[in-house]
């Protein structure tokens, strides 16, 4: 029994960090937020196995949250809005994605590296979520840094959120997981809201950062 | 008890009042009211402590915090009542924004107290987070091109930097769980410290790190500061005074409470280096932007930079010395910062302009805007005999008995930024008379009382004080 619930786990955290490569390599809108999407499906499934194998019900609620807000509704806000702005035929223009993704296989062999020397006290379950969440993270990260468009940088952001979330389920016993993850998803709700509410693509024409970047307050 | 409800019902309860009311002179009453009321719990809190609960602490550390906080709260909210109302008059700021931007304060002061009052480390985390939201919404207000850059540049780095807090909160607990278990306890602050003895090393050390780079880059360390210049220049400028005066103290604080869970357990590493280090790039790159900065808020939100940086570093330092250094800077930098903004927000309405180019006279055309921006330069500056010196001269000379060296590094950081300080405000206090010179309305009493402090530290400093921050200096290791 403890073998399947540890490889399950195993396969699940991988699973995200898989999905986090396929994102990276996405230059077409649309199909990022798909990827999105399914991030956020195989982090409720980790998140549910986890309620399941720590026997803690109220995880349930966090991947409950996970598979509505997440899975589904965020994703599709960010599509509508993607359509609206009218950039969803566009191509974003990410340099060497090769040596991106060499560089994110890089990031994810120092997380393992990192993590699993550190966490070889812990629970066996939490010690792969801990790693593997780190992997994720760092992946967002990487993404985030990568991308000019402010719509890939809030996806990247939300994908570096689900290792968080991934990490916070993993801890086993952690209190407060579910109030967190609700306080998390009022921040993340505020980053789609705010590419309206900021009226990037109106104030700047685009949703290129690198149209922001030319703008500092101090070159007037 | 009635204390602690006072400093966190008062705001949240005043936030939803304000929310719902028109008219901006009654709601800046209101919110100066608020504030007021949660300053005297802020004090009370100081007789009466309730009881150390799984949420809530109130210690000798965190009183000074958050008495400082809502000290500053209620005079911003006085310099505010006349900010606004200028605002209002030239177009820049409609009825309905300012009744957001009243409802906003409220909220973030809810935030930052409820982070300074929290016993539970995943609290404190979603209070910053509040804290945060609510400044980012504040900081955008004006929604011209620039202030929208300002404020989603803020947004983004600052979610960042919290989720990275969020991961450092989570490794804490997992270092802490062989040794206590799960449940709540496991994330309460001061059970956290009882058992920090037998936390798991290494763990904790990787816990730090994020912790570090995640608060740090709510404090505005340097090579995470890049929301900080463009959202103090762009934000109103009550904003800009609360961000500098006490939201940084607030990340600050947060830091602090995981440092000395470290400091708490062997074999971690020693947090010392990594802040001296963090705080010294801070310090020195801060010092040689100043040098380029053509916007007087800008230029202001550097040097907050550069001061972020001197406390960083001087409770890096640690032992009672340089913690009591770092607190005294701290509270000398909040008080004085925000009198310079004060009269700043002034000086750019009455100029209609934060050009320091376009600037020039001032202590002839407003002579006591003038003269106080310059009280509050020779401060800030660590000039004598205000509070910033005598704190400076103990971050220096501490640093001096142990390590000459990087006691030389920090003077050539503090004379760089003093130069360059004094040459910007020299051009725009004396000299020909540039801008309009219309008379100003504006409300000196906070900025008078703020310096008035700042300069009474520096002449006499209480002895109850000083024993008082001895005794936190102490207590922080």
């Amino acid at each position: 029994m403890h073998a399947i619930s540890f490889d399950v786990a195993k396969l699940l955290a991988g699973g995200l960090v898989l999905a986090s490569f396929l994102m990276i390599y996405q230059v077409r809108l649309l199909a990022m937020l798909n990827v999105l999407g399914g991030h956020a499906f195989i982090l409720a499934l980790a998140i549910a196995w986890q309620a399941h194998v720590q026997d803690a019900p109220e995880l349930y609620i966090t991947a409950a949250i996970t598979l509505i807000f997440k899975a589904a509704l965020l994703p599709e806000a960010l599509r509508r809005i993607v359509i609206r702005l009218g950039i969803h035929r566009e191509i974003e223009n990410v340099t060497s994605l090769g040596a991106v993704m060499l560089a994110g296989v890089g990031l994810v062999a120092l997380s393992l590296e990192v993590m699993l020397p550190v966490t070889a006290r812990t629970d066996p379950l939490t010690r792969i979520d801990i790693a593997l969440a780190l992997s994720v993270v760092l992946l967002g990260l990487l993404m985030m840094v990568t991308r000019r468009n402010a719509v890939s940088q809030v996806a990247a952001f939300l994908s570096l959120e689900n290792g968080i979330d991934l990490a916070a389920a993993g801890a086993e016993g952690m209190p407060l997981v579910v109030e967190i993850s609700i306080a998390f998803s009022v921040l993340v709700a505020f980053l789609v809201v705010g590419v309206f509410l900021f009226r990037i693509r109106e104030r700047f024409d685009t949703v290129d950062m690198r149209a922001l970047d030319a703008f500092r307050g101090d070159r007037k | 008890m009635i204390a602690l409800a006072g400093v966190l019902g008062v705001p949240l309860a005043a936030a939803a009042l304000l929310a719902a009311l028109p008219g901006y002179r009654l709601s800046a009453r209101i919110n100066g009211v608020a504030s007021f009321i949660a300053f005297v719990a802020a004090l009370l809190l100081f007789w009466r402590r309730p009881a150390v609960g799984p949420f809530m602490l109130v210690d000798d550390l965190n009183v000074v915090f958050i008495m400082l906080s809502t000290f500053i709260g209620f005079t911003t909210s006085v310099f505010s009542a006349s900010y606004i109302g200028h605002e209002l008059a030239t177009g820049r700021l409609t009825a309905v924004y300012l009744r957001f931007y009243h409802a906003m304060f409220q909220v973030m002061m809810f935030g930052m107290n409820l982070a300074l009052v929290s016993n539970n480390i995943g609290l404190m985390w979603v209070a910053v987070e509040l804290a945060t939201l609510s400044t980012v919404m504040m900081v955008g207000l004006y929604r011209t091109h620039e202030a929208l850059e300002a404020a989603w540049k803020y947004f983004i780095l600052g979610s960042v930097g919290i989720a990275l807090a969020l991961f450092g909160t989570i490794l804490v607990y997992l270092a802490a769980r062989p040794a206590m278990g799960g449940g709540l306890p496991g994330m309460a602050w001061t059970a956290l410290l009882a058992h920090a003895r037998d936390f798991d090393p290494a763990l904790l050390d990787i816990a730090f790190v994020f912790l570090l780079i995640g608060y740090g880059t709510k404090i505005g360390l340097a090579p995470m500061h890049a929301w900080l210049p463009d959202a103090h220049a762009e934000g109103p400028t009550p904003i800009s005074a609360v961000l500098s005066g006490l939201l940084l103290n607030v990340a600050l604080y947060a830091l602090l409470r995981f440092k000395m869970l470290l400091a708490a357990c062997p074999g971690s590493i020693a947090p010392g280096p990594l802040m001296i280090v963090l705080g010294l790039i801070s310090l020195l790159f801060a010092s040689v932007m100043l040098y380029r900065r053509r916007d007087i808020k800008r230029m202001f939100a550097y040097s907050s930079i550069e001061h972020m940086g001197i406390i960083v570093f001087a409770f890096g330092m640690a032992g009672p010395l340089g913690n009591f250094a770092g607190l005294l800077q701290m509270v000398m930098h909040s008080l004085t910062k925000s009198a310079i903004f004060f009269s700043v927000g002034h000086v750019a309405q009455v100029k209609g302009t934060q050009r320091i180019a376009d600037i020039g006279g001032l202590t002839e055309s407003h002579p006591v805007l003038g003269w106080s921006l310059i009280a509050g330069v020779a401060a800030i500056t660590g000039l004598p005999p205000f509070g910033v010196f005598t704190s400076e001269f103990l971050v220096v000379s501490s640093t001096f008995a142990r390590t000459p060296l990087l006691a030389g590094l920090l003077a050539c950081g503090l004379l760089l930024a003093l130069g360059a300080l004094l040459m910007r405000v020299s051009s725009v206090a004396f000299g020909v008379v540039r801008g309009p010179v219309a008379p100003v309305e504006a409300s000196y009493l906070p900025i008078f009382a703020h310096l008035a402090l700042v300069l009474i530290a520096g002449v006499y400093l209480p002895w109850p004080l000083v024993a008082w921050f001895q005794h936190v200096a102490v207590l922080l290791g």
